[in-house]
């Protein structure tokens, strides 16, 4: 077998079978991934960062349809608080998704076509072994840390909860460990949208027409989520968009109208609807402390993994109160467990935006200080 | 490292290897000098968000929350010692705190200025105002010492709770005090308790 490939735009075809939380067995297993920086001869400085609902591997690369830089280069660069210098990185498309991993957009072998509906519903667990398998492809035993905000931090929860021999340190940031009514509303709301697009036609579109305003909508609703009312306000309050008055019309009249059309529309390039689908359900069944007997601590009883938790003041999406209820989890399993609350006007986006205070607290936690 | 000397107490009299809860550990000093010196097992309880990323920036176990309400969150006799220390006097419920820090930890420090100390009786004597000092700094306004106490006062209270003093250590000037006098020469003091 030839050496795993490392770098960027990787691809590795896993034989499996992976066996999913849902029953079926799912084979093979393709994961796209980058890697950054070079693994020590003792395999300690291993950093996997796990994305969220819509990220992907390019954590510090630019992307290859928008062009942009890299979604977390102010966590992971030259002199960040996770440096390739020093850290082996390691960022994969999760399961379900749609920038090369095996998902609803991805082939079926035993059909030739794409899976669409086919391609069997998905947990958060299940990234994780999917991500477990790539490790074990890369030669990694053991992780320094597991790194994610937002549903990468369910993943990193789910990582210490699934794998804690092969976990050092888990950092979850702006995160949950049981998605609420209120989060499975909202993504409700998103997948009606997508699946009252007629171009959606039962997730079979790959050949036609991909359902881009029913995908628009339902970002449009998360991206909301995603901010702060005091933030909103800010940036766009009431103003009008190119105009001096009011259109009686349906036009985009507001700044913030026009602005979360543009979000809906530039997202459906870059996106594929069924993989919104699958990803917002596997959100949806996640729920930390169900898969360990209804106890959030039995997740995390024994292990050896020293956990960072840090919240957003303003980020109600996944609120302060979660993270608090994860910690009181750990104290009662007697893990090792730092948590902050940071002040940010920014909402549940703040993990993503410059700040110095996030940087501070992952490099100490890191032992990446100084 | 120099710690202040209530802390460099506290770090002489903690067993090594043990597990310590510092509630109210502002940036992590003492348990910083408690995992290098005594290879203690460390955790902190602190309010302020910056002490605590400070704290977590020099790699401890630092949890932002309240003692007044957080330390409900530890399981019973999780750790060797919990210690408060300058903090006692400016939670909300000071009895409670106490009761907590017990059930928490098998044994606790307390630290705290003493209320009684001749310059604090002189200022409130002859000036007739709250005293300003340099270990209570504040206005009366602007002061977190909302639960003055002094080292008779907590004396009376330990009695009164029917807890054992294991230790008990007076400072002025940053200087061991006499025990006979500590409540009018003692600007500080150090408990050491079990149940």
């Amino acid at each position: 077998m030839s050496a795993p490939a490392l770098g960027q735009n990787c691809r590795a075809v896993l034989p499996g079978p992976l066996r999913l939380d849902g029953g079926v067995l799912l084979s093979p297993v393709e994961i796209a991934y980058e890697t950054y920086g070079t693994l020590n001869a003792e395999g300690t400085n291993a950093i996997l960062v796990c994305h969220a609902l819509t990220g992907d591997q390019y954590v510090a690369s630019n992307h290859p349809v928008t062009g942009k830089p890299g979604w977390w280069t102010r966590m992971i660069g030259p002199g960040k608080p996770i440096d390739p210098a020093r850290d082996f990185v390691i960022c994969s498309n999760v399961l379900g998704s749609c920038m090369g991993t095996s998902g609803p957009a991805t082939v079926n072998p035993a059909t030739g076509k794409p899976w669409g509906m086919s391609f069997p519903v998905i947990t958060i667990r299940d990234m994780v072994r999917a991500q477990g398998m790539l490790l074990d492809h890369l030669g990694i035993g053991r992780l320094k840390a597991v790194v994610g905000g937002s549903m990468g931090g369910m993943q990193a929860l789910s990582w210490a909860a699934t794998f804690p021999d092969r976990v050092a340190a888990a950092v979850v940031i702006a995160s949950t460990a049981r998605h609420s009514a209120q989060n499975i509303a909202f993504h409700e709301v998103g997948r009606q949208a997508i699946m009252a697009d007629p171009n959606w036609n039962g997730g079979d579109y790959y050949e036609g027409t991909p359902p881009a305003a029913g995908l628009a909508v339902a970002r449009m609703a998360a991206h909301i989520t995603y901010l702060s009312e005091a933030g909103l306000t800010e940036k766009f309050g009431r103003r009008l968009q190119a105009r001096e008055a009011k259109s009686f019309g349906f036009d985009a009249d507001f700044q913030v109208e026009s602005y979360l059309r543009h979000q809906g529309l530039a997202f459906t390039d870059r996106f594929d609807a069924n993989a919104y689908l699958y990803i917002t359900r596997a959100l949806d069944y996640f729920d930390l402390a169900e898969e360990h007997g209804g106890v959030l601590a039995n997740a995390f009883r024994g292990a050896a993994t020293r956990f960072c938790l840090v919240s957003f003041d303003t980020d109600w999406l996944y609120p302060t109160s979660e993270s608090r209820a994860v910690v009181q989890a750990l104290h009662a399993a007697g893990a090792a467990a730092s948590f902050v609350e940071l002040s940010s006007p920014f909402g549940h986006d703040a993990f993503l935006l410059d700040s110095p205070e996030l940087n501070r607290v992952v490099a100490g936690f890191l032992g990446n200080g100084r | 490292m120099n710690l202040r000397p209530d802390l460099a107490i506290i770090a002489k009299n903690v067993a090594p290897g043990s597990r310590v809860l510092d509630v109210g550990c502002g940036d992590g000093a003492l348990m910083a000098a408690l995992r290098d010196t005594a290879n203690v097992d460390a955790r902190g309880l602190e309010l302020n968000p910056g002490n605590v990323a400070a704290a977590v920036g020099r790699g401890l176990s630092v949890v932002q929350g309240d003692a007044d309400t957080d330390l409900a969150d530890y399981p019973d006799q999780s750790f060797d010692y919990a210690i408060l220390s300058q903090t006692l006097q400016t939670t909300m419920r000071p009895h409670v705190v106490l009761d907590e820090l017990l059930r928490i930890g098998r044994r606790a420090f307390v630290s705290f200025p003493n209320f009684a100390h001749w310059r604090v009786r002189v200022s409130l004597l002859w000036g007739g105002r709250m005293p300003v000092t340099r270990l209570l700094p504040l206005e009366w306004y602007e002061t977190p010492n909302i639960h003055h106490v002094t080292i008779d006062d907590f004396r009376a209270f330990v009695r009164e709770r029917g807890l054992t003093v294991e230790g008990a250590w007076f400072l002025s000037d940053g200087r061991p005090a006499r025990p006979a006098a500590a409540n009018l020469f003692a600007e500080h003091a150090v408990f050491l308790l079990r149940r």
